[in-house]
């Protein structure tokens, strides 16, 4: 492809206004990865399979391998990046990182922004839909039983506001 | 090339610790739940995996593979690839340097890189470097070959009859028969009073792990450096140098984050050693990554088994035979299908004959895939216990407790350092509540209700080598170099974990060092479930040369005798004097070397003795009548992996043991069209591993938690294996329970099941 084919525009990532010239063929995962350097959302099949490259596109997560830059100018695009505030993990991470909800942690970026789209929409989900909202993500090491409790443990902790983590016993109690 | 570690006739050992230690009395560290020491990096997209590397200059290839499941390739054009955009190396069977010979028999090679003999499709033709991945991608089109299309044979049974195409010239089998045998199968038989006989399929299964294979290879002279990956750094490095004929130190191979392997990533692959010499060729760094489709044909599988296997049992629960004929298909290249350890060692049994024979067929080359051949074996052995119960009048796991050995029956008849099947059947059928599952014939509606078990052993216990170095600094806090792999298990945790057992000292001042042949200490590739079991003793041992040098140095500034002296919270003391001690941070000795280094090996394994980690799985399901389909309510895992280190990633290797295992035996099979020999399902969308729907809410563990300390220091077994190797049966034997149908064939899969029930309904 000749740089003629090289379309400028404008994207808003994780909050910050970027604007670049891409190959009009690059997918938004490429564009992501190779070109601004954000590598935590993962390649995994580039066929819309698997999840890991999912991203936040408005707060709804959206597979970046099939998703085209030029279509989401004008849209907010959060990438597991993004997720962090403030010098302080967003409490999905805490979780999963406290139950072992991530192992390889290849698929996590994508779980995590999957269901950080679900704690949006209901604060207090049922384990069938956060089934239901990570069905679209593949983990081939967990069985996915402690993605399930991470995602119950931080919805927990957000609807109380509790900034301190719980005792060891409530945590991993069984 | 060399063998893998795990295929040598004698295992390599290493020095042997100057000093036994004890066993742990108590513990103040391991055996907690710690999440782990990474668990940062992979929450928050900051670890760096081999495809996340981005190099100045870097150019990236890819591989042009042969469409055809057997062909000749007559002619390879690449003179239009090599004038487009971006292109910047092409390489073929006719590059002098490509010609590196591969897929290795004790004879020698069968192949090489670029063999213009295609025995399976999918096989390596050319490559490219470019500029950007599209390019390389478009090139790759422009390359013309000129096949010569040969007859393919894609099942075993047809591979292995006279008139057969030929995959290799000596024919499609492997190797002769492998046969065991001890006592007479005939005179047992005789013996018995029941006789179950039944033939058993299972699937070829793809490892697909969620991260794709793949290498960066970069020369900085004559010194390749290589990210990749891979479960075993050193395996890689071992095989780059044999391949590129350079020295081992001129090889570094990096492999710190990976995305999963479950062996398919033990060995090194192809596109590594495409990737060194691209980058030779174009003096530049070079990304090779292969697709997801790709890694559906190429880098290995769990190849298909088809086991007949008749037992005898009498009626207080004795077996008293037990006759295995296996064939398995090992794809294209020399491999191994067997499957048979199980049937031999796992249930006393006087008379036991074992025959297996593998073959070729034009398909990709098995690999070691997460306990290979034994979650088939328990697929049929399994329910064939089932079956022998069931004619006895026996429950399910009262029979299997009649008949535990102590001794491992295969290895000459040598006790077991521990054997904790019994407590995996007792305490998993307690907490699982078997009588009361078993209890009784469930219905709603059309849902059959039934639950099954399964118990497993594992055959590879792990031991030496592994040498481990452990750094103190003058601050307290320490360095951990140790060459293993943590393929997503939680190698680093336990690891750091044992030396702050050792040292008092805080995970987080524990740095990590590790999975780096330019930095680190060889190590064996993480497979095997023996990387616990392997590694933490030497990482012990190293912890331990470290204690004793500062506590030396304590005796000696305290004026006290080496015996005397205790490591306590960061304190020396002299035992009876309290008033007699120094602080580490006040210690001269540390203090003037700034630094004090430990050296660990792995002792050996005891001579007499066997070692093999135990398990039992619980299954409950519900079987639609009508459609087939199958919901499993509940599984519970209960495994003996001696010392449990950490129960959360004991938990995890469970769970995903378990999982893998309901994709095994429900969904995953590879399928290769009889029509054209290619495999129409090389996709996540077509080939089925379980996803968040598919797994039941109730997923337990029971860990027993037995120390095997006649094995090594730290008392551990393995455990990521045998924890996928019974659960299919025990699903299968639940679906008899609830439907009283015996499916020999996996995976399960509603189309199968809705028409064996229809074939019941019509027997009436």
């Amino acid at each position: 492809m000749s740089s003629l084919s090289k379309l400028r525009v404008r994207l808003r990532v994780n909050g910050e206004e970027h604007e670049m010239l891409v190959p009009v063929e690059k997918t938004l995962l490429e564009v992501l990865r190779e070109d601004m350097g954000l590598t935590g959302t993962k390649h995994g099949c580039e066929l819309g399979e698997c999840g890991a490259c999912a991203v936040l596109v408005d707060g709804k997560p959206v597979l970046s391998c099939l998703a085209l830059p030029v279509e989401l100018e004008g849209h907010e695009i959060m990438t597991v990046e993004g997720l962090a505030a403030a010098g302080r993990m967003h409490p999905l991470q805490e979780a999963f990182a406290d139950l072992g909800a991530a192992q390889c942690g290849y698929c996590t970026p994508g779980f995590l922004l999957a269901a950080k789209s679900l704690l949006e929409q209901s604060s207090d989900p049922t384990r069938d839909e956060i089934k239901d909202a990570l069905a679209g993500n593949l983990c081939r090491c967990t069985g996915y039983i402690k993605i399930y409790e991470a995602v119950e443990l931080a919805a927990r902790r957000m609807r109380s506001g509790s900034e301190t983590a719980p005792e060891q016993a409530v945590l991993y109690g069984r | 090339m060399r063998k893998p570690y795990f295929l040598l006739k004698t295992p390599p050992t290493t020095p042997e610790p100057a000093e036994k230690l004890a066993p742990w009395a108590e513990t103040t560290v391991v055996g907690k739940p710690l999440p782990r020491v990474d668990a940062y990096e992979r929450v928050s997209g900051s670890a760096v995996y081999a495809l996340d590397l981005f190099l100045p200059d870097m150019l990236y290839a890819a591989i042009l593979r042969c469409p055809h499941a057997h062909a000749i390739v007559k002619k390879v054009d690449t003179a239009a690839a090599t004038k487009m955009p971006g292109v910047r190396a092409v390489l073929t069977d006719s590059d002098t340097e490509a010609r590196i010979p591969w897929y290795f028999t004790e004879k020698g090679p069968t192949s090489r890189l670029f063999d213009p003999h295609c025995r399976y499709e999918g096989e390596e033709i050319a490559a490219v470097a470019a500029e950007t991945p599209h390019q390389a991608a478009d090139a790759l089109r422009a390359i013309v070959v000129e096949y010569e299309e040969l007859p393919f044979v894609v099942d075993l049974d047809s591979a292995l009859k006279p008139g057969a195409p030929l995959i290799h010239e000596g024919g499609n089998q492997v190797e002769g028969t492998l046969v065991y045998e001890r006592g007479d199968i005939a005179k047992g038989f005789a013996d018995a009073e029941a006789i179950v006989e039944r033939t058993f399929r299972t699937s070829c299964e793809i490892h697909t792990p969620m991260e794709v294979h793949g290498s960066v290879a970069k020369w900085d002279g004559n010194r390749l450096t290589v990210w990749d990956t891979t479960q075993g750094v050193f395996q890689v490095q071992q095989s780059l140098a044999d391949a590129l004929r350079l020295p081992l130190s001129n090889v570094r191979v990096i492999g710190q984050y990976m995305g999963g392997g479950f062996g398919s990533k033990l060995e090194i692959s192809k596109h590594t050693v495409i990737a060194a010499i691209l980058a030779r060729k174009t003096a530049r760094p070079v990304k090779l990554f292969i697709s997801r489709e790709e890694s559906f044909l190429c880098v290995g599988n769990r190849p298909a088994n088809t086991m007949s296997l008749k037992a005898g049992v009498r009626k207080d629960g004795t077996l008293t035979a037990m006759h295995l004929i296996n064939r398995g298909a090992v794809g294209a290249y020399p491999g191994w299908a067997g499957v048979g350890s199980q049937v031999a060692d796992l249930y006393t049994c006087a008379h036991v004959r074992v025959e297996e024979t593998c073959g070729h067929i034009n398909a990709g080359q098995e690999r070691a895939f997460r306990a290979p051949g034994f979650p088939q074996c328990s697929w049929a052995l399994e329910q064939v216990m089932d079956e022998l119960a069931a004619a006895i009048g026996l429950d399910p796991v009262e029979f299997r407790l009649t008949s535990i050995p102590v001794v491992s029956q295969r290895q000459g008849g040598k006790p077991y350092t521990s054997t904790g099947l019994r407590q995996c059947l007792v305490e998993g059928a307690r907490a699982f509540g078997w009588d009361a599952a078993r209890g009784g014939h469930r219905r709603n509606g059309p849902w059959l209700r039934g639950a099954g078990v399964a118990a497993c052993q594992w055959g590879w216990p792990g031991g030496p080598p592994s040498t481990v170095i452990v750094r103190y600094f003058a601050d307290g806090s320490v360095s951990l170099n140790m060459g293993a792999s943590d393929i997503g298990t939680g190698t680093k945790t336990i690891m750091a974990m044992v030396v702050a057992e050792e040292l008092g000292v805080a995970l987080d001042r524990i740095q990590i060092e590790h999975a780096d042949t330019g930095t680190t200490q060889y190590a064996t590739p993480s497979g095997g479930s023996k990387t616990v079991p392997s590694d933490s003793p030497a990482v012990r041992a190293a912890a331990v040369a470290v204690k004793r040098k500062l506590l030396a140095m304590g005796a000696e500034q305290l004026e006290a005798a080496e015996d005397e002296v205790v490591l306590k919270a960061g304190e020396i003391l002299v035992a009876g004097s309290p008033d007699k001690k120094v602080r580490l941070a006040e210690l001269e000795g540390l203090m003037n070397q700034q630094v004090v280094i430990g050296v660990g090996h792995r002792e050996q394994n005891p001579l007499d003795k066997v070692t093999k980690p135990f398990g039992a799985q619980f299954a409950e399901v519900e079987v639609n009548e009508r459609t087939g389909e199958v919901r499993i309510l509940r599984l519970l895992g209960a495994h003996d992996s001696g010392r449990v280190m950490n129960r959360l990633t004991y938990q995890n290797q469970v769970f995903g043991g378990m999982t893998m295992g309901i994709g095994f035996g429900m969904t995953e099979r590879r399928v290769l069209d009889r029509q054209t020999g290619k495999m129409v399902n090389s996709n996540w969308h077509d080939y089925k591993i379980p996803t968040a729907m598919d797994v039941p809410a109730d997923l337990t563990c029971v860990p027993i938690d037995v120390p095997d300390n006649e094995f090594n220091s730290t008392g551990t077994k393995g455990l990521g294996e045998p924890a996928t190797i019974p659960t299919a049966a025990a699903i299968a034997n639940a679906v008899y329970a609830a439907t009283g149908i015996r499916v020999t064939d996996a995976p399960i899969n509603p189309t199968q099941l809705a028409s064996l029930l229809a074939d019941q309904r019509k027997r009436g």
